[in-house]
C-alpha cells in the first residue's frame, strides 16, 4: 500500500488512469478543500473588488483589510437558525442544496489542473461535465418548488428556462472546440479533457486563436453562456434581488443557504475551468512551443514562487502601512503572520521537486482567476437583463452564431 | 384603491370555483427590496406577465395634514419636511410660499435667491437618489454609490447652511432664517464644477448601455394625454412631450429671472424619463450658476407679525418639486392655526399611473416603473 502511495509520486498520468485509488481519494479531498478555499478567497476578493469599483473600502474590520470576514460569515451562517417553512415540501427542501452541491462538485472529477492533477481522465470528459453540470438546475427547480412560495417559484422557473436555453449555445461551441481537436494526422478528435489540452499543445495554438476569428467567436459565446449558466450578473435573473427578493433561495437560511452559495461559486470556477481547458490551453504555460526548452521551462516554473513572494511583499508593505495605534497591534501581527505564510509558500515552491509538480496548477488557476475577475467586473458594470430579452439573446443571437461558427469551423477544417 | 375581488387568492373562490390555473397573485411588499419603502403592490400575473396590479398604501401614514390643524402656521413648517424626505427643502418652500400668499407677504429678493439656490441643490440631490435607486432596481449596483457620493456634497452645503442634512427646515415664512455662511458662494460654485463631469459619468455608464436601453425603452409608456388625464406631473409628464414646468408656467420665488430650458422627451417611456431627469440636473446646475452670480445684497426676512393670524380665506400654491407639482391648499378661519391643510403630493398622484403603465409588462418592468415614477412613500402616505 505504501508502495503504491510512493510510486505515484513520479507518475505521469492521473491517479484514475493509474488505478491508484488512494491517490484518487486524496485528490478528491484536496480538490474539495481547495475549491472551498477558493470560494472563500473569491468571496473576499469579490467584496473587495466590488467595493473598490463602488468607491467603498469593503470589509475592513474583521482582521486586517477584512481578511477574516469570510470566516466570520461562515461561522455566522453555521450558527444561524435553519428555517424550514411550515408549508414546505420537507424532503425536497432538504435535498435541494445537496443536489446543487453534488452536481457541481462532481464535475471536478475530470477537470485537469495539470497533466497528472485530475482525479481521473475520462474519454468522454467534456460530455460528462456538460451532463452533470446541467443537473444543477434540478436542485434549483427543486428549491423553488419545495419552498412553496411565490418568489422562489418564479425564480426557479426563470432559472430552468435560462439554463436550458443557454446550454444549447454552450454545447454547440463545445462541439466546435472538439472538432478542432481532430485536426491532426490521424483525424481523430477527443472528448477527454486532458486530450483537448494536449491537442492544443500538438497543434501549437490555443483554440481561442485557432481559425481566427472563429475560435475567438466560439470562445466569446461560451464565455457569455457560462455567465448565464451560473446565474451571475447580468444574467442573475433567478436570484434578481430587486425583483424576486432572492429568487429560488428566498426561504433558505443559515447553513443550507451557504450550501447554495458554495455551489454557485464552485459552479463559476467549474465553468471557468472548462473554458480554460477548451480555449485557453488548460494547464499549459504561455508559449510552450515558441519559448520551448529547459531554460524557458525553468523560468516559467519560477512564476508560482514569484507570485507568492510578491504577495508576501505586498502584505509586508501593508504591515508597514497599518496604523501605529496600539489597538491595531494584533491585526498588524496577524497580517505579518499571513505575509510570512505566503512567503513560506513561495519559498516551498522554489524547491525543484515541488516546482515541477506545481507549476501547471498555477497556470491553470491564473487563467481561471481572470474569469473570476471578469465575473466581478460584469456584476459591477451592467444592469440586469429582462427575462424575455435574455431568451432573445440566447435563442436569436447566441444560438445562430454558435451554429454558424460550428459550420464554418467544419468547412475550414475540411478544406485545410 | 383596492377592490375586494382582487384579493381572492389563487386557491379557491368563495363560491367554490377555482381561479384560472394560469393566474398567480403575487404580493410585492410592503417589505420588498425595490418598492422604495413600504409600498405594497398586489400583482396578478400570468407567468411573468402582469395582468393587473393594485397599490396598497398607508403603511407610512402619519396624519401630517391633521397635525397641521393643531399647530400654528410656523409650528407646522418642520412637519412638511417629513413628507418627501429626499427633497425636504422643496416641501418647505411650497408651504412657506402658500402661507406667505395667505398673509400677503413677499420674501425679499436675497431670500428668494437663497431659496432658489437651496431648492435647485435639493433637486439635484433628489434626482441623484432617484437615479441611484432606479438603476439599482434595474440591476446595476454601482451607480448608486456614485450618486450618493455626489449627493453627499450637497448635504454638506446644507449642513453648513442650516445645520441639518435631510430634514432641513431651511426656510421660514417670510424669507429665510439664516444668512448664507462665509464661503457659501464658493462652495456652490465648486459643487457646480464638481457635479457636471459626474453627470457625464452617469451617462457614460448608462445612456449608451445596450442592456440599459433594452430594459428602459418602451417600458412603462405613458403618453401625454394619459398623463394629463391622470394628473401626472413633473418629469413623467415632460418625458411624454408635454412642456409643463411650473417654474416657467407660473413662476414663483423669482424663477422668471433665470434663463433655463425645460427638457422634454418624446415617447414617454422609462428611457425618456431618465434622459429628462438627467437633463434637468444639468439645467439645475445652469440655474445655480446664474443665481450665485446674481445674488443681491439685502435683508433675508420680510416683515412678518410675531403671531400669524391670516385673514379668513383659502389659498392654493403649487411649486415644481423634483417629483412634480407639489401643491398646498390652506384654509384659514382667522385663528392662529390653519383650519385645513391639504397637500397635493406629486408622488401620490404619479403613483396612480402605475397600473396603466404596467399592464402587459413583466415583473421586472414593474420594478423599473416604480423606480422611474420616483415615488417617496413618506409623501404618498403623508
Amino acid at each position: 500500500m505504501l508502495q503504491s502511495f510512493l510510486s505515484y509520486m513520479n507518475s505521469t498520468v492521473t491517479p484514475g488512469e493509474a488505478g491508484n485509488y488512494i491517490w484518487a481519494t486524496i485528490y478528491i479531498l484536496v480538490i474539495f478543500a481547495m475549491i472551498s478555499l477558493c470560494v472563500i478567497i473569491m468571496n473576499w476578493g469579490e467584496r473587495k473588488a466590488l467595493a473598490h469599483f463602488q468607491i467603498r473600502l469593503g470589509p475592513m474590520r474583521v482582521g486586517p483589510h477584512g481578511l477574516l470576514q469570510p470566516f466570520a460569515d461562515a461561522i455566522k451562517l453555521m450558527t444561524k437558525e435553519d428555517i424550514m417553512p411550515a408549508q414546505a415540501d420537507k424532503l425536497a427542501y432538504w435535498m435541494a442544496p445537496y443536489v446543487v452541491l453534488v452536481a457541481v462538485f462532481t464535475t471536478y472529477t475530470v477537470i485537469p489542473f495539470g497533466r497528472t492533477h485530475a482525479v481521473t481522465d475520462m474519454n468522454i470528459g467534456i460530455m460528462f461535465i456538460l451532463g452533470v453540470a446541467s443537473l444543477e438546475v434540478l436542485g434549483i427547480v427543486l428549491a423553488g418548488w419545495a419552498s412553496n412560495s411565490h418568489y422562489p417559484l418564479l425564480g426557479s422557473l426563470r432559472s430552468s428556462a435560462q439554463m436550458v436555453s443557454y446550454e444549447v449555445a454552450m454545447g454547440l461551441t463545445v462541439i466546435s472546440a472538439i472538432m478542432m481537436t481532430s485536426l491532426n494526422e490521424t483525424g481523430v478528435g477527443t472528448l477527454s479533457m486532458i486530450g483537448i489540452v494536449l491537442a492544443q499543445y500538438e497543434q501549437g495554438a490555443w483554440f481561442i486563436f485557432k481559425f481566427f476569428p472563429l475560435g475567438l467567436i466560439a470562445f466569446a459565446i461560451f464565455a457569455i453562456a457560462m455567465v448565464a449558466e451560473t446565474n451571475r450578473a447580468p444574467f442573475d435573473l433567478p436570484e434578481a434581488e430587486s425583483e424576486l427578493v432572492a429568487g429560488f433561495h428566498t426561504e433558505y437560511s443559515g447553513f443550507r443557504w451557504s450550501l447554495f452559495m458554495l455551489g454557485e461559486y464552485a459552479a463559476m470556477i467549474a465553468v471557468s475551468s472548462v473554458a480554460t481547458t477548451l480555449w485557453l490551453g488548460g494547464w499549459m504555460r504561455p508559449f510552450p512551443n515558441w519559448l520551448a526548452g529547459p531554460t524557458w521551462d525553468f523560468i516559467f516554473s519560477l512564476f508560482p514562487a514569484i507570485t507568492f513572494l510578491i504577495l508576501a511583499g505586498l502584505t509586508f508593505y501593508n504591515v508597514a502601512r497599518m496604523p501605529k495605534h496600539p489597538a491595531f497591534k494584533i491585526q498588524t501581527a496577524g497580517l505579518a503572520v499571513f505575509g510570512a505564510l505566503l512567503g513560506f509558500i513561495g519559498l516551498v515552491f522554489l524547491i525543484p521537486a515541488v516546482r515541477v509538480r506545481i507549476f501547471d496548477i498555477y497556470w491553470f488557476m491564473i487563467k481561471v482567476a481572470i474569469f473570476m475577475y471578469l465575473y466581478i467586473w460584469y456584476r459591477a458594470t451592467w444592469p440586469r437583463y429582462r427575462f424575455d430579452q435574455l431568451m432573445k439573446v440566447g435563442w436569436k443571437v447566441l444560438l445562430p452564431t454558435a451554429l454558424g461558427v460550428l459550420i464554418l469551423t467544419a468547412v475550414v477544417g475540411v478544406l485545410r | 384603491m383596492s377592490n375586494s375581488s382582487f384579493y381572492e387568492t389563487d386557491v379557491q373562490r368563495q363560491d367554490g370555483t377555482f381561479l384560472d390555473a394560469n393566474e398567480l397573485v403575487l404580493n410585492m411588499g410592503p417589505q420588498h427590496p425595490s418598492t422604495h419603502g413600504v409600498l405594497r403592490v398586489v400583482l396578478k400575473l400570468d407567468g411573468e406577465k402582469v395582468l393587473g396590479l393594485d397599490c396598497v398604501i398607508g403603511y407610512l401614514h402619519r396624519g401630517v395634514e391633521k397635525i397641521a390643524e393643531h399647530r400654528t402656521y410656523a409650528q407646522f413648517a418642520p412637519y412638511v419636511d417629513r413628507m418627501d424626505y429626499v427633497a425636504a427643502v422643496s416641501n418647505g418652500l411650497g408651504y412657506c410660499l402658500a402661507v406667505e400668499k395667505l398673509i400677503g407677504v413677499q420674501a425679499p429678493p436675497r431670500a428668494e435667491y437663497i431659496r432658489v439656490i437651496i431648492t435647485e441643490l435639493q433637486r439635484i440631490a433628489s434626482h441623484d437618489v432617484w437615479l441611484g435607486t432606479h438603476v439599482l432596481d434595474v440591476g446595476a449596483i454601482t451607480p448608486l454609490f456614485y450618486t450618493f457620493r455626489d449627493r453627499e456634497e450637497i448635504l454638506k452645503i446644507f449642513e453648513k447652511y442650516c445645520g441639518a442634512r435631510l430634514t432641513t427646515h431651511a426656510f421660514r415664512i417670510g424669507g429665510c432664517q439664516y444668512e448664507t455662511y462665509e464661503g457659501f458662494e464658493k462652495d456652490v460654485k465648486k459643487f457646480c464644477d464638481f457635479v457636471e463631469p459626474k453627470i457625464d459619468e452617469y451617462e457614460e455608464l448608462l445612456t449608451g448601455n445596450r442592456i440599459w436601453i433594452d430594459r428602459t425603452k418602451n417600458v412603462g409608456v405613458l403618453k401625454g394625454k394619459d398623463c394629463i388625464e391622470l394628473g401626472v406631473t413633473g418629469p413623467v409628464l415632460r418625458a411624454a412631450g408635454v412642456k409643463w414646468d411650473l417654474r416657467k408656467a407660473q413662476p414663483y420665488s423669482g424663477y422668471e429671472k433665470f434663463d433655463f430650458e425645460i427638457p422634454v422627451g418624446t415617447n414617454g417611456d422609462t428611457y425618456d424619463r431618465y434622459l429628462v431627469r438627467i437633463a434637468e440636473m444639468r439645467q439645475s446646475v445652469k440655474i445655480l450658476r446664474q443665481a450665485i452670480e446674481g445674488i443681491p445684497e439685502g435683508p433675508i426676512m420680510a416683515k412678518v407679525p410675531k403671531v400669524l393670524k391670516p385673514p379668513v380665506g383659502e389659498v392654493y400654491v403649487s411649486i415644481e418639486a423634483p417629483k412634480g407639482e407639489l401643491g398646498y391648499f390652506i384654509v384659514s378661519d382667522g385663528s392662529t392655526r390653519p383650519y385645513r391643510v391639504r397637500v397635493r403630493p406629486p408622488s401620490f398622484v404619479n403613483l396612480q399611473a402605475l397600473d396603466k403603465m404596467c399592464r402587459g409588462a413583466l415583473v421586472a418592468d414593474v420594478v423599473a416603473v416604480i423606480g422611474t415614477l420616483d415615488i417617496v412613500l413618506g409623501e404618498v402616505d403623508r
